[in-house]
């Protein structure tokens, strides 16, 4: 007889290693959506136990208690209370602590086995607490708490294997009548007493070396030095935008070439006509100069994941709170915005993470400023045809350095934005806390980052393949029809859908410097930043033939001043061409009138900039 | 606290410079001006671990204002706002 699916829940408070071990329990079988209502991620998992039971696990966001005082911990505590919408109530509960740091988890455990479901005690990370000398009666503690205790290595191959045996013993058995709950909120005396009670049972059942993680005390010596930790974050993310621009470059050109191989080949073997047109630069230019962009979104987040799985995002919050705080920022909204760097959409939504609500709003507003990965196609395009990729002072690649200068300008904006806003909303306020776990370090493991990689990347091609994909074909359409007329000498675009449009607008872009070619190409970057460059390619590619096609940053350099490409980078720093952040922003103010302020405020900035940059550097000789 | 052997005079662990030591005697919320709650403060240093009879030592300081502070709790670390560690005193 089929069993039906097993639901397991993960709860845990945050840097537990609950993420490691719900990846080594589903490897790449995860589905990541939303709770609906709320932008809370949603991770959920399968797997089959050494038995056969199918299991599906849910990896519930991080917390201390089931107070839910962020839409977060909301969620852990409707899910785990069976309340959460559209959400089935847990057969089994996994609580995951980490096995060198038990005190602030078995006060969370305490807690939830009042809430009735059964659970299980998860000591993940059992080796690093062997190796520190730490020892656990784990009989003992399992009848102290009276809940199975199972040790864990998510990290190593068969680390889970006692974990499954017993998740397998208890599903055989589970009662299938609904059990008490007798959770409530606990009041600060309860508080205090749950956390003597587990401080009680740790004494009993725990022994303690004296001496704390050494390495974690060495390293933090250096990185949390008042001085010192701020030269290393500087480092650190100076070496991030050099990689992503200088490591990515032969994985990009490999990829280049192999879609202006694969567009060769549909030029030799069809007719001309609409539909080599339509494969060639529709389709292959299109979608391949979206997708050579991949390697470089793959290094950004192999950064982000390494420092996050390594325990360093959260002393960078601590370097960067006051600093931050001057500009009106909670040190909090430090990864938000790093995230960021990534995508806007993942950073609004880490947001989260800031329980003030005015804090929250002001990272909300300004995390479109930090430069986004969907912003690096364009970036590149332009500077590798317009900025000569020399060094200077020996050793720095002149191209990175520009880079570098467009972040460094989207922080700056970032911060005075967040200052004005400070300024003219926000007076006389008392700053929200921030209270942070630092957790000991730990190694990366290669496999949760080459997951969590994976699915970033996945959700790229899969832009790729369907928002990108079908503005491509609908900028190949506007580009290609009407048809110009038979004997026309003048090329196939004036005469199109695309060219009107374009030049319709050109009149308000006219004082940046843009030309109607660039135009047309900012429509379609509503739906996507880095389609513009795409859109770009498409323009050129049907108005100048198959050569133009093959290098749209050749074809750029001759038909754009220097002056425009410098005021088309300032317009990218600041442009609100993103109809998803925007989206995503609706949903987390929960307002029209915010994302209005937001894509107000930065269309004016974006105009403005590239006004200032075109007319500076025409009066500088450069137009 | 029953603490008599002590001689050293009860503060607040945010007057406390780095390499400081000491055992939480108990938590006032009220001292704090933090912007949050009494009740909502109080309750968030128990969920840390900051609870009467933790061992305490500040490790690091931040640049600005020797703030914010990363702050050993028994086996872990917490980094907290100078502010908000004025509602823990320690002697």
């Amino acid at each position: 007889m089929e069993l039906p699916l097993l639901h397991l829940a993960l709860v845990g408070t945050p840097n537990s290693g609950k993420t490691s071990l719900f990846n080594a329990l589903t490897g790449s079988r995860q589905k990541v959506a939303n709770y609906p209502g709320v932008t809370v991620e949603r991770k959920e998992g399968f797997f089959v136990t050494p038995m056969g039971r199918q299991v599906s696990v849910v990896d519930l966001p991080g917390t201390y208690s089931l107070r839910g005082r962020s839409p977060d911990e909301e969620i852990t505590r409707d899910f785990v209370l069976g309340k959460a919408t559209g959400e089935t109530v847990p057969d089994l509960v996994l609580c995951v602590a980490d096995s060198t740091n038990l005190r602030l988890t078995i006060r969370l455990l305490l807690e939830l086995k009042r809430t009735g479901r059964p659970m299980i005690l998860v000591l993940n990370m059992f080796d690093i607490a062997s190796r520190r000398g730490i020892t656990v009666d784990v009989e003992r503690l399992a009848k102290e708490l009276g809940v199975p205790v199972v040790t864990s290595i998510a990290v190593r191959k068969g680390g889970t294997a006692d974990l499954l045996a017993l998740t397998d013993e208890i599903s055989a058995k589970l009662a299938t009548e609904p059990q008490e709950n007798s959770w409530r909120a606990l009041s600060v005396s309860e508080l205090r007493a749950t956390q003597r009670e587990a401080d009680r049972i740790i004494a009993d059942c725990v022994s303690l070396p004296a001496s704390p993680d050494t390495w974690t005390a060495r390293i933090d010596a250096v990185v949390l030095h008042p001085v010192g930790g701020l030269i290393v974050l500087t480092l650190i993310l100076f070496v991030m935008f050099q990689a992503v621009f200088a490591w990515a470059q032969p994985a990009m050109e490999l990829l280049k070439s192999g879609f202006d191989a694969l567009g060769e080949l549909v030029q030799a073997t069809l007719p001309e006509g609409l539909l080599q047109s339509f494969l060639q630069n529709g389709v292959i230019s299109g979608v391949g100069s979206v997708i050579v962009f991949l390697p470089q979104i793959i290094l950004i987040f192999l950064f982000i994941l390494l420092l996050e799985d390594f325990g360093y995002m959260a002393r960078a919050a601590f370097l960067m709170d006051r600093i931050m705080g001057g500009a009106g920022l909670h040190g909090r909204a430090f990864i938000p915005l790093l995230s960021s760097f990534a995508c806007a959409i993942p950073g609004i939504m880490a947001t989260r993470v800031i329980d003030n609500k005015r804090d929250r709003l002001t990272t909300i507003l300004i995390a479109p400023l930090m430069t986004c990965s969907a912003r690096i196609p364009v970036y590149t395009l332009i500077i590798s045809a317009f900025i000569p990729a020399k060094d200077v002072w020996g050793f720095i690649n002149l191209q990175g350095l520009v880079m570098f200068g467009l972040y460094a300008t989207g922080i700056v904006s970032a911060l005075a934005v967040s200052f004005v806003i400070k300024f003219f909303m926000i007076r006389d306020y008392t700053p929200a806390p921030f209270m942070l776990e630092l957790p000991d370090y730990k190694m990366p493991r290669l496999k949760s980052i080459a997951i969590g990689i994976y699915t970033r990347a996945k959700m790229f091609l899969q832009r790729a393949g369907t928002t990108i994909f079908s503005m491509m074909v609908l900028i190949w359409f506007l580009a290609s029809f009407p048809q110009p007329p038979a004997g026309s000498t003048e090329p196939a675009i004036d005469f199109s859908l695309a060219a009107m449009i374009g030049k319709a607008l050109a009149p308000l872009l006219a004082p940046v410097g843009f030309n109607w070619q660039i135009a047309v190409a900012l429509i379609p970057g509503m739906a996507a930043r880095e389609v513009a460059v795409a859109a770009l390619g498409t323009v050129y590619a049907i108005e100048g033939g198959k050569e133009a096609a093959e290098q749209i940053g050749q074809v750029l350099a001759t038909k754009w001043s220097l002056a425009t490409a410098l005021s088309m980078l300032a317009w990218y720093i600041f442009a609100p061409q993103c109809a998803s952040t925007l989206a995503v922003i609706r949903r987390e103010t929960g307002s029209w009138g915010w994302m209005g302020v937001t894509f107000t405020y930065m269309l004016v900035l974006a105009y403005a900039a590239s006004l200032l940059t075109y007319n500076v550097a025409v009066a500088l000789g450069a137009g | 606290m029953t603490d008599t052997t002590d001689t050293r005079s009860h503060m607040p662990l945010g007057l406390a410079q780095r390499g400081y030591t000491g055992v939480i005697q108990h938590l006032a919320a009220k001292q704090a001006g933090s912007a949050l709650s009494d009740v909502e403060l109080e309750s968030r240093l128990i969920e840390l671990g900051f609870v009467e009879g933790a061992r305490v030592e500040i490790l690091h300081e931040g640049l600005v204002g020797r703030d914010p502070i990363a702050v050993r709790v028994d086996n872990i670390t917490i980094a907290v706002r100078r502010r908000e560690a004025m509602a823990i005193i320690v002697a």
